[in-house]
């Protein structure tokens, strides 16, 4: 039982991370239709430029752990947004009336791209993170140790996540992007300037990705350039179970598949992990291609 | 007209037949990696050039092919090259298995699943299935391949084997895409509710095209196999599936000189620049995204084929 309850708040801790990467996946693919492959990068670049400002600027020794921390957040996503953005504008806006294919590959390109860059830039080692900026400690949860670190992950993953529902449902600009997910000529023809939505899509995905990324770093300790694609794969299938195109669902979604992956590491296979869970990615297309919170469409015709 | 086409490929045919003469080992053996990519390119561009299905989990059939070669050569000794169509079957089956419950997807979608069934295999690979992959390490001791007592060895007698089988595979892409099963998948690509709207069984030649150039991509293993006569999971990787992808739709989707010339450019063109090792992917990368941008159907895109009813039945209502 103790077994049991130690993977799942393991599994909750990852899933949070997985579900903070698939709300990118899920905002572009709703409003864009665009499974955008350099998400994963987007993830690894946050976790780098984290470990740059934290060691460069010495925020933790300044500050003190958490208002320093709470910094480098916000620095982090400002910046990985701006890289977002930055590729929206390059690579995607002018494929937008192309065939579905280019986009793909341009989204692949990307992806070889930034990933090839991290690794000119930092080499193709794995980077540590400084150890000791957060304190080593456990919560007593009923007898049940949580390393504090899992619990502030999984705690800043659902802030985050909540912050984002609330904007997507109450502001203007949420109202104007769950409009261009629909159907995006009626959104322009309803006035709603779809060029500043897509825009938003890609500050919003990639700065929750680089926080993620940030979480990884600091709570693994160790970073590389290749480690996006797994993570990106990984919080896709986690779209795609919640429901692709639906917030919710890819919160639902990245907390369920990091409990699945967690538990099934521990009682059937460590070296089957990821096999797992792309093996719940195709039982899920085939069962159920909406996902769990998707709505069944009629295909247009 | 005809014979000018047949003079042009005589003439590239014979062209790159010399190129060993000219070359050293390891500039054919670079050509030796074209020629593979190409078959897989031709093979996947019948599944993605023109049943218009997003497979990005082709080295997973090149793998099942690659393996059983290597399982049955290292176990029973029996020839490398024996085992083709071996390979082809055991690859298609596999296809098939797979492709069944999956292809009636939507486009991004079976891009995902192929993704994920390529990772399971490269994971299975990894975990010595079976206890007959090897794991990591994979399989090593493949025994060289024997045409009639001629032993290849060489690169520049790997290239005559591997382009005379780019050779045949252009042959029978080529005569695939002028059958009644190419004209249907074509006509499906275009628009399927209207092709099954007049009668195709759009599932079936999905599952067919798929299952088809699956089997072309392992008989593609088995060569791969009894070239290297080592084969690990590595080789077998998503990023090998993306080659393929890519340069079918740089080169030209459906497009078999595209192809062609894709498989030249995306293997080539890194070996050229071999001396910028480290920013070679980079900036590769980056011509991906141009290309899309300013030539989007690729270098060399498919012409829009005409179908011309015989005489007889031209202008019969007086048109």
């Amino acid at each position: 039982m103790e077994e049991f309850l130690q993977q799942l708040t393991n599994g909750l801790a990852v899933g949070g991370i997985y579900a903070l990467i698939a709300l990118g996946y899920t905002m572009v693919y709703g409003v864009l239709k665009l499974i955008n492959f350099a998400h994963g990068d987007l993830f690894t670049i946050g976790s780098y430029l984290g470990l740059t400002l934290l060691t460069s600027m010495a925020l933790v020794d300044r500050l003190g752990p958490v208002a320093g921390i709470a910094v480098l957040v916000l620095m982090v996503m400002g910046l990985v947004a701006l890289v977002g953005a930055l590729l929206e504008r390059v690579a995607y806006r002018p494929l937008r009336h192309s065939p579905r294919l280019s986009a793909v590959v341009s989204a692949l390109g990307a992806s070889i791209f930034f990933s090839n860059a991290l690794m000119l830039i930092y080499g193709a080692r794995f980077q540590v993170y400084p150890q000791g900026i957060l304190p080593k400690t456990a919560i007593d949860l009923f007898g049940l140790y949580v390393p504090l670190v899992r619990v502030l992950m999984l705690g800043t993953s659902v802030v985050m996540m909540i912050a984002l529902y609330t904007f997507i449902q109450k502001t203007k600009i949420g109202t104007a992007i769950r409009a261009a997910a629909i159907d995006q000529d009626a959104a322009r023809l309803m006035g709603i300037d779809v060029n500043r939505v897509i825009l938003m899509v890609f500050l919003i995905g990639p700065a929750l990705g680089g926080a993620a990324g940030l979480m990884v770093g600091l709570h693994y300790g160790q970073i590389n350039f290749t480690m996006g694609w797994v993570y990106g794969l990984k919080a896709f299938t986690a779209a795609i179970l919640g429901g692709i195109g639906n917030i919710p669902g890819a919160m639902v979604g990245g907390i369920l598949l990091g409990v699945i992956e967690a538990l099934g590491a521990a009682y059937l296979s460590v070296a089957w992990k990821d096999a797992i869970a792309f093996g719940v990615l195709i039982f899920i297309l085939i069962v159920r291609p909406t996902g769990l919170l998707g709505e069944r469409v009629a295909e247009k015709v | 007209m005809i014979w000018s086409r047949f003079l042009t490929y005589g003439l590239i045919a014979a062209a790159l037949a010399a190129c060993p003469l000219f070359l050293n080992p390891y500039w054919t053996d670079v050509l030796n990696s074209i020629g593979l990519y190409a078959a897989l390119g031709l093979s996947l561009n019948l599944i993605v050039g023109h049943a218009g299905l997003f497979n990005l989990g082709h080295a997973a059939f090149y793998a099942v092919g690659a393996y059983t070669a290597a399982i049955l050569n290292t176990h029973f000794h029996i020839p490398i090259l024996m085992l083709m169509p071996l390979c082809g079957l055991t690859a298609g089956l596999f296809a098939l298995l797979i492709a069944r419950p999956i292809i009636h997807l939507r486009g991004d979608y079976l891009c995902i699943v192929t993704i994920g069934v390529g990772e399971i295999v490269r994971i299975a690979l990894i975990n010595n299935v079976f206890g007959i992959t090897g794991g990591a390490n994979g399989i090593f001791g493949i025994s060289r391949p024997n045409l009639f007592g001629w032993v290849i060895r060489q690169p520049h007698e790997f290239f005559y084997l591997i382009w005379a089988f780019v050779a045949l595979t252009i042959f029978f892409f080529h005569r695939l895409e002028n059958s009644r099963f190419g004209r249907a998948l074509n006509y499906l690509r275009e628009d399927e509710t209207a092709a099954e709207g007049s009668g195709i069984d759009t599932a079936h030649y999905k599952l067919m095209a798929f299952v088809l150039g699956a089997a072309w991509a392992g008989m593609v293993g088995n060569i791969y196999a009894a070239k290297m006569t080592i084969i690990a999971p590595e080789s077998f990787s998503f990023w090998e599936s993306v080659v393929m992808f890519t340069l079918i739709i740089l080169g030209g989707s459906g497009s078999i000189p595209g192809v062609l010339l894709g498989a030249f450019l995306i293997v080539g063109l890194p070996e050229v620049f071999r001396g910028f090792t480290n920013a070679r992917m980079m900036v590769f990368g980056a011509a991906m995204i141009a290309m899309m941008i300013f030539r989007t159907g690729g270098i060399l895109p498919a012409r829009p084929r005409r179908y011309r009813l015989p005489e007889q039945y031209v202008g019969e209502e007086g048109a």
